[in-house]
């Protein structure tokens, strides 16, 4: 495969892509996994409510997830204004993207991770606790052990789905080349190219690979779950 | 050390209302499924709050609603080993066994090397829980909480899921933890014959009260149906109904017979008099002598064939081995059946 296969400008998206993925999956995992446990584990007024709320970027249109995060991580919005003061700057930057990119991919992670979690015997965690470990130390060393595979499974799935995230980002943050235009970004702005489509079909070749892999190693990670849980 | 127990829990339909102490050695809650016998022992670690009430293990408040103390599981220093082993299937035999001693933290206690020896444990410590059997698991599980350093040991019928061979292999190592230790041991378990091999003393629950407690022999229920059988021939004699000639002697039943009869003496329908007895209206005096006990009955010599008899509750008042007592018949025998019998020797079927 000649080395100019991708255009430097591709080659830029695709990095972007994978590096806004990698952040928005590293920084939505400890809140994941928390968000995963709380629901399969405990009972709370609000419990539905924060079912929903999770649930809610994979329903609602991604262009309305995206003004609503323009309109609160925007420089004029709410919180945006407040991060703006404390030097963080989310509008028309590859951070915004991989926040955009984390919110959109949650309800899969969650999802996958909550599985898991329901898979584990809540009696062996009842066992831990007569044995003198503390809830937090129960989580630690006997939830978490079982369920890790199902946590990985979840994480490479929102690996996946980051990657892919459109709408929501281009609403919140344009497509701007090295700041905001990720992989199906860029796509896009080849396929409005006349003459561009070689480029832009190299780029969905891609795209395929990446999401066919991510998806053949979350559904392997998904069983050796399964077989870990199961005595 | 010892363990109390003063509680009342209510659910619909259910109610639990104990006061009991339990001494060390081993207790074992006895009675049938929903008794209570699971809901005393998961309020005692801590996996479920009583309405009211306390208990205390040694003097340590675990629980006292008066006080609002409310100790939570892992702070009880209880060994639970429940019924299905709950082995951690992520951590090998040997981690398992430890698991509960990283918690206990530096101090005495038996050593894992002790542990494994005492369950005969010590080949498998390299092995996952999925590779063991269910006797194993069971021994395994026994190992991890006694290596938590815990102030009581609670066994939540830790044999019931066990065939009767893998229940004989636990046993003697269940008999070997109760005297290596002085832990109190609460034992649930409605088999009564693990817990005449294993319990001081027990307390039987019905329905959500203790309605007994004592050592297994006074409490435990006899075997269902102890009794012997014996065949008997007619005999002329007064009166109404039949008398027949015995192993035991000449007795009487009710019904007329002209062909040889099998009779069922009930270990429940007879007593053992050290004196002879004198004005019984209505029951037969044998002659006896005295041949051992064991499972709450007497075994006596009379005539030439056994008689079984209810063990009196105080051990103390059992008469000696092969001293003169007296058989006391408090009923006719039943007859069984008119037809031929295999066999005049003693039966016990429990």
């Amino acid at each position: 495969m000649p080395a100019d296969w991708l255009s430097p400008a591709d080659w830029q998206a695709v990095r972007l892509s994978l590096k806004v993925a990698f952040w928005a999956v590293l920084c939505s995992l400890p809140l994941g996994i928390l968000t995963a446990h709380a629901l399969a584990r405990w009972r709370f007024p609000g419990r539905g409510l924060l079912n929903m709320l999770v649930h809610l970027p994979l329903i609602l249109p991604p262009v309305v997830t995206g003004y609503l995060l323009l309109l609160t991580f925007g420089r004029q919005g709410a919180v945006g204004a407040w991060l703006e003061q404390v030097g963080i700057v989310l509008a028309f930057r590859w951070t915004g993207a991989a926040l955009a990119a984390a919110i959109m991919a949650f309800p899969l992670m969650v999802r996958a991770m909550r599985l898991s979690i329901e898979a584990v015997d809540p009696r062996l965690e009842q066992a831990a606790a007569t044995l003198g470990a503390r809830p937090a130390w129960v989580f630690l060393t006997v939830t978490l052990p079982l369920i890790l595979p199902g946590i990985l499974a979840g994480a490479v799935l929102d690996f996946a789905k980051a990657i892919g995230e459109f709408g929501a980002t281009i609403t919140f943050l344009s497509n701007i080349p090295g700041q905001t235009q990720t992989l199906p970004s860029a796509i896009y702005t080849r396929l409005q190219v006349p003459g561009a489509e070689a480029q832009a079909g190299r780029l969905v070749l891609v795209a395929i690979a990446l999401s066919v892999g991510a998806l053949i190693l979350s559904e392997w990670l998904s069983r050796a779950a399964a077989r870990r849980v199961a005595p | 050390m010892s363990l109390s127990v003063r509680i009342d829990h209510a659910w619909p339909g259910f109610s639990l209302s104990v006061d009991v102490t339990a001494p060390p050695g081993v207790t074992a809650l006895f009675g049938a499924s929903g008794a209570g016998k699971t809901t005393l022992i998961r309020a005692v670690a801590g996996l479920l709050r009583p309405d009211r009430g306390r208990i205390a293990v040694d003097g340590r408040m675990l629980f006292d609603s008066d006080r609002g103390v409310n100790l939570p599981p892992h702070r009880r220093r209880v060994g639970y080993v429940f019924q299905d082993a709950r082995l951690f299937p992520h951590l090998s035999v040997r981690q398992n066994l430890l698991y509960g001693r990283w918690f206990a933290g530096a101090g005495g206690g038996p050593t894992l090397a002790q542990i494994a020896d005492l369950l005969g444990i010590a080949p498998l410590l390299e092995r996952r829980p999925a590779a063991l059997s269910g006797g194993e698991a069971q021994r395994v599980a026994l190992g991890r909480a006694l290596l938590a350093r815990p102030g009581i040991l609670l066994l939540d019928e830790p044999l019931a899921a066990l065939d009767q061979p893998r229940k004989a292999e636990i046993l003697p190592y269940l008999r070997a933890l109760r005297d290596a230790t002085d832990l109190p041991i609460l034992h649930v378990s409605h088999d009564p014959q693990e817990i005449r091999t294993l319990a001081t003393t027990v307390l039987r629950l019905e329905a959500g009260r203790v309605i007994a407690q004592g050592p297994p022999d006074a409490v435990l229920p006899l075997p269902q149906n102890a009794g012997v059988t014996l065949r008997a021939t007619p005999r002329d004699g007064p009166g109404p109904g039949q008398w027949v000639d015995t192993a035991a002697g000449v007795l009487h039943v009710a019904t007329r017979a002209t062909g040889p009869l099998r009779l069922r003496i009930a270990a429940d329908q007879v007593m053992v008099a050290t004196a002879p007895p004198a004005g019984l209206l209505g029951a037969t005096i044998l002659p006896a002598r005295m041949v051992g006990q064991a499972d709450g009955l007497l075994r006596l010599a009379v005539g030439t064939t056994h008689l079984l008899a209810r063990a009196p509750l105080d051990p103390a008042l059992c008469p000696p081995a092969d001293s003169a007592v007296h058989a006391v018949l408090l009923r006719d025998p039943t007859v069984l059946d008119a037809i031929g019998c295999t066999t005049d020797s003693p039966s016990q079927n429990d």
